[in-house]
C-alpha cells in the first residue's frame, strides 16, 4: 500500500497525542459539572481549567469564552444573539456565517482580501447600527483579513466585529484583545483537537441570547451539559498549538517549496491570494484547463490527501463562493485545489506531492487520458 | 496508540468491592445516573480509532479520510435509528439533548405559528423544554402547561380537551429526570396523530431504559443524549419523522449537513460513540433492567423497614428500574445532604440543584415544600453494585435516624401532636 499523505488540515487535522490522551482521561471522568457533589466538582474544575487555558492561547480573560460544539454554532450564536438587524458579512465567510448572516456583504479585492473602503462607503450609507463578520483567515485561499483596520473602521461608524478565527487559531499568533474585535468563532479540531468542541469569545461586557435555552449553563448564554472529555482536550490542544507556535515557520518552509515547485512544473499556474499575508500552511492554486476533479482524482490514487473546496459544504458540487468573489474566473476556480498543512507534515510529503501532481501534469501536456479508480 | 483507561468509577476498572473481597465500597459512591452516567469503556474503545489514525472529516468528498469517517457516522446513525424503530434517515445529529429539545420545539413552533401558533408541554418538562417554550411564548406562540397527577403522570383527558385547531405540538417527556416516571406515550401519540398534532417526547432519560418504537407509539420527534446512556458528552441526537414528514427550521445554518436541519461538521467518534452506546443499550436494556429493579427495591425496602415517614416521590410501578426519589419527614434537608456525602446523589436534577429553590417538578406532584427540600434522588445505573447499596441504606438510615434524634418537631410528632395544628408565636 502507498503511504497515505494528509494534505487536508482546513478540512479538520489529526489529533495530537496530548489531546488524544486528555480527551481519553475526559472519557473516563465521570461527573456532570452542574452536579453539586464531588464528581460534580472534579468535572468543574477540569472545565474551568480548559477555559482558563483555551482564553491564554488567544489573548482573552477566561470569563469572555463560552463553550459551543463547534465553528458553525459559534458563528450562528455571534450573528443571532447579539440580535442585531443589521449584519454585514464578508463575501467569502464560511457558509455558516452567510446562512446565518443574509443581507449585505462587504466585497473583497482580486487577492481576497475585504476591501476597507466599500466597507467604510457601506457603513456611511446606512447609519444603524451594524455588525460586521469577517474572519481572520479564509479557509480556501489562507488568505489573513485585516482586523485591525477593519475594528478602527467599525468602532468609528459605531458598529461591532464577529471574527471568525476558526481556522486561524494555532497557526498565526492570536490576541483578540489587541486585535479589539467583540466576538470570535474558534474550533478545536482544525488544530489537531478534537472534533464536536470550539468556544466563543464574547468581550468582557458584551452579552448573547441563547440561542440554545435551558439549564443556564456557559453563563446563560448555551445551554447544555457542556461535553466535558472534548473541552479538556480544547484546553490542552490550544495551550500547545500557541506554545508551539515557530513549528509554523517550518510549515511556511515547507508550502512555499510546494509552490516554488509547481511553478517550475507550470509557470502559468495562479496561486490565489499570493500576493498577500497567507496563513503559512495553505495553498489554493489553479492551472487553465485541468479541473479540480481530475487532479484530486489522481492524486488520491497517489495516495495524497487534497480538497477540491471547503470540506464543509456537505458534497454539494459547486464552484467556490471565495473565488467567485475574488472575480476568478469560473473556468479557472473550478480547477482550482487547496493544499492545507500542519503538525504532521514533512518535506517528503511535498517531494512526493510535487512527483504525482508533475506525472499528472505530463499526462494532461500530452492529451492522455488520467487513469481513474478501479 | 495504546491508552490506559482508568475512570473513577472502581467498579469500571475490575476492582469494585466484590473483587477486592472486601465489603466495603470504594467511596464517594456515584449514584447520580439521571445527571450523567460514566462513558462505557467498550463505547470508548470504537471511538479511540476515530481520535487517532481515522481522523477525516466525515464532510470532505475528495478522499478516503472523509469516505472511512462517513462510513462510521452512517453505521453509527443506524444504531441510533435501531434502539427507536427509526430509519437512519430520519435521525439528526446534534451536540445533545438540550440542543435536540431546543431544535424540535422552536424548529417546529417557528416553522408552524403563522398558521398554528399553540403548543402543549406539561410543568414537569426539563429545564430545557420548559425554557424554549418559554422563548416561543416571547415569539408570539400560545404555550399551554398541563399539570401532572400526584403520582407526576399526566391526564390523558386534559391532554384531549387542550388539543385546539391551532394546535402545532405536544412535547411532553418520555421519563422525567427527577422521578423516574414514564408517561403514558402509546395513548399521547396516539391522541396527538388523530388530532393531527406533531408529538415530540424528550426521551433523554428513556433511551436505553425502557423500549421505545417511533412508529408503535406514534412519535413524530424525539430527542437523545449521549451522556445519559453510557455515550460520550458533546452528541445527541433528534429524530425527525419522514412519514408523515414533519417540517421544522433550523437553529444552527450553515454548510446544510443533516437534511439542512444542523449544519456543522460531524464530529465522527462522538458520533460513533453514542451509536455503540445505543447498540450496547439495546442489546443488554432486559436484563439490565431486571438488575437495577433488584438493586432499586433493595435499597427502597433498606430504608423503609428502618424508617418511618418517608415517601416516595412519582409513580412506583411507572417509574424506569433506576430511579428512587424519596422525601424524608423531619429532617433537614443540608444536614441530610451532609450526612450521607460519601453518596454523590442529587437532592433536585442537577441543572437546578445549584439553586436553594424546592424542585418545581415535587411542587408540581403537590409534595409540601419541607418534604420537597429533603427529598433525595438516587439514581442507579451499570456500574452500580449490591454492596454499594447496602451501604447507601446504611448510611441514609444512620444519617435519618441522627437528624431526627435532634429534631423537637420528630419529637412531638413521637409524642401524637399535630404540628400543622401548632400556631407558632411570631417573633
Amino acid at each position: 500500500m502507498t503511504r497515505q499523505i494528509y494534505m487536508d488540515y482546513n478540512a479538520t487535522a489529526p489529533m495530537r497525542p496530548r489531546a488524544i490522551e486528555a480527551v481519553a482521561a475526559g472519557l473516563a471522568q465521570v461527573g456532570n459539572p452542574s452536579s453539586v457533589h464531588r464528581f460534580g466538582r472534579l468535572a468543574r474544575r477540569a472545565v474551568e481549567e480548559a477555559r482558563e487555558k483555551v482564553a491564554r492561547a488567544v489573548g482573552a480573560v477566561p470569563s469572555e469564552i463560552l463553550f459551543v460544539s463547534g465553528g458553525s454554532e459559534a458563528n450562528n450564536l455571534a450573528l443571532k444573539g447579539s440580535r442585531h438587524a443589521r449584519i454585514l458579512a464578508s463575501a467569502i465567510e464560511h457558509d455558516s456565517v452567510l446562512a446565518a448572516a443574509p443581507g449585505e456583504r462587504i466585497p473583497v479585492d482580486r487577492e481576497g482580501v475585504v476591501d476597507l473602503a466599500a466597507l467604510d462607503r457601506m457603513l456611511n450609507a446606512d447609519r444603524r447600527p451594524a455588525l460586521l463578520s469577517v474572519m481572520l483567515a479564509n479557509n480556501e485561499t489562507g488568505a489573513i483579513q485585516p482586523i485591525a483596520d477593519i475594528v478602527r473602521v467599525a468602532r468609528a461608524q459605531g458598529a461591532l466585529v464577529h471574527c471568525d478565527a476558526v481556522q486561524a487559531l494555532g497557526r498565526i499568533a492570536l490576541d483578540l484583545h489587541a486585535l479589539g474585535v467583540d466576538f470570535a468563532s474558534l474550533y478545536a479540531h482544525k488544530l489537531g483537537g478534537p472534533m464536536g468542541v470550539g468556544a466563543l469569545y464574547v468581550r468582557d461586557g458584551l452579552a448573547l441570547s441563547a440561542q440554545i435555552a435551558g439549564g443556564g449553563q456557559e453563563r446563560g448564554q448555551r445551554a447544555g451539559t457542556p461535553n466535558l472529555p472534548g473541552i479538556v482536550g480544547f484546553g490542552v490542544v490550544a495551550q500547545q498549538a500557541s506554545d508551539d507556535l515557530h513549528d509554523m515557520i517550518r510549515i511556511r518552509g515547507l508550502r512555499d517549496r510546494l509552490e516554488a515547485g509547481i511553478k517550475r512544473l507550470q509557470p502559468s499556474i495562479r496561486i490565489f491570494a499570493e500576493n498577500v499575508e497567507r496563513l503559512p500552511n495553505t495553498s489554493c492554486f489553479a492551472t487553465a484547463g485541468l479541473d479540480a476533479e481530475t487532479q484530486v482524482i489522481a492524486l488520491d490514487l497517489a495516495g495524497i490527501a487534497v480538497s477540491a473546496g471547503a470540506a464543509c459544504s456537505s458534497g454539494r458540487v459547486q464552484s467556490s463562493h471565495v473565488l467567485r468573489a475574488m472575480g476568478a474566473d469560473p473556468a479557472l476556480a473550478g480547477s482550482a485545489i487547496r493544499v492545507s498543512l500542519g503538525w504532521q507534515s514533512e518535506e517528503r510529503d511535498i517531494d512526493e506531492f510535487l512527483t504525482a501532481w508533475g506525472a499528472l501534469l505530463a499526462r494532461h501536456a500530452t492529451g492522455g487520458q488520467v487513469e481513474t479508480a478501479a | 496508540m495504546s491508552l490506559e483507561l482508568k475512570t473513577n468509577i472502581p467498579d469500571m476498572n475490575g476492582q469494585g468491592a466484590s473483587a477486592r473481597g472486601s465489603n466495603a465500597p470504594k467511596l464517594p459512591i456515584y449514584l447520580d445516573y439521571q445527571a450523567t452516567t460514566p462513558c462505557d469503556p467498550r463505547v470508548v474503545e470504537a471511538m479511540l480509532p476515530y481520535f487517532t489514525e481515522k481522523f477525516g472529516n466525515p464532510h470532505s468528498r475528495n478522499h478516503p479520510y472523509g469516505w472511512e469517517a462517513e462510513e462510521a457516522v452512517e453505521k453509527a446513525r443506524a444504531q441510533v435509528a435501531s434502539i427507536i424503530g427509526a430509519d437512519e434517515r430520519e435521525v439528526i445529529f446534534t451536540s445533545g439533548a438540550t440542543e435536540s429539545n431546543n431544535l424540535a420545539i422552536k424548529g417546529v413552533m417557528r416553522f408552524h405559528k403563522d398558521k398554528r401558533n399553540h403548543m402543549i408541554t406539561t410543568v414537569t418538562e426539563h429545564k430545557c423544554v420548559l425554557d424554549s417554550a418559554r422563548h416561543m411564548e416571547m415569539e408570539g406562540v400560545d404555550v399551554t402547561y398541563l399539570p401532572v397527577q400526584q403520582n407526576g403522570l399526566i391526564d390523558l383527558e386534559r391532554l384531549k380537551a387542550a388539543i385546539t385547531p391551532k394546535t402545532a405540538l405536544v412535547s411532553i417527556m418520555a421519563v422525567n429526570n427527577e422521578i423516574g416516571v414514564i408517561q403514558p406515550l402509546a395513548e399521547i401519540g396516539k391522541i396527538c396523530r388523530e388530532h393531527h398534532v406533531y408529538f415530540h417526547t424528550d426521551a433523554a432519560q428513556a433511551v436505553g431504559k425502557i423500549p421505545l418504537d417511533v412508529n408503535a407509539m406514534n412519535i413524530d420527534l424525539l430527542s437523545i443524549s449521549g451522556h445519559k446512556i453510557y455515550g460520550p458528552k458533546g452528541i445527541g441526537a433528534l429524530y425527525v419523522r419522514r412519514k408523515p414528514r414533519v417540517r421544522l427550521e433550523a437553529l444552527i445554518h450553515g454548510g446544510g449537513q443533516e437534511r439542512g436541519f444542523r449544519s456543522g461538521t460531524l464530529p465522527t467518534p462522538l458520533c460513533v460513540g453514542l451509536g455503540e452506546a445505543a447498540a450496547i443499550a439495546q442489546r443488554e436494556m432486559g436484563a439490565e433492567a431486571e438488575r437495577l429493579r433488584f438493586l432499586r427495591n433493595r435499597l427502597l425496602d433498606g430504608i423503609t423497614k428502618a424508617l418511618p415517614e418517608v415517601y416516595v416521590n412519582g409513580d412506583l410501578e411507572q417509574r424506569i428500574p433506576g430511579n428512587l426519589n424519596i422525601s424524608f419527614a423531619y429532617v433537614e434537608g443540608e444536614g441530610l445532604m451532609m450526612g450521607i456525602k460519601n453518596l454523590s446523589v442529587s437532592s433536585g436534577s442537577a441543572c437546578t440543584s445549584a439553586s436553594l429553590e424546592p424542585s418545581y417538578v415535587l411542587r408540581a406532584l403537590g409534595v409540601e415544600e419541607e418534604l420537597a427540600h429533603t427529598s433525595i434522588r438516587f439514581g442507579l445505573g451499570r456500574f452500580t453494585t449490591e454492596q454499594e447499596i447496602d451501604y447507601a441504606v446504611e448510611q441514609v438510615v444512620s444519617a435519618v435516624k441522627r437528624l431526627r434524634e435532634l429534631s423537637p418537631l420528630w419529637e412531638m410528632a413521637q409524642e401524637g401532636i399535630d404540628i400543622k395544628s401548632i400556631e407558632w408565636s411570631g417573633h
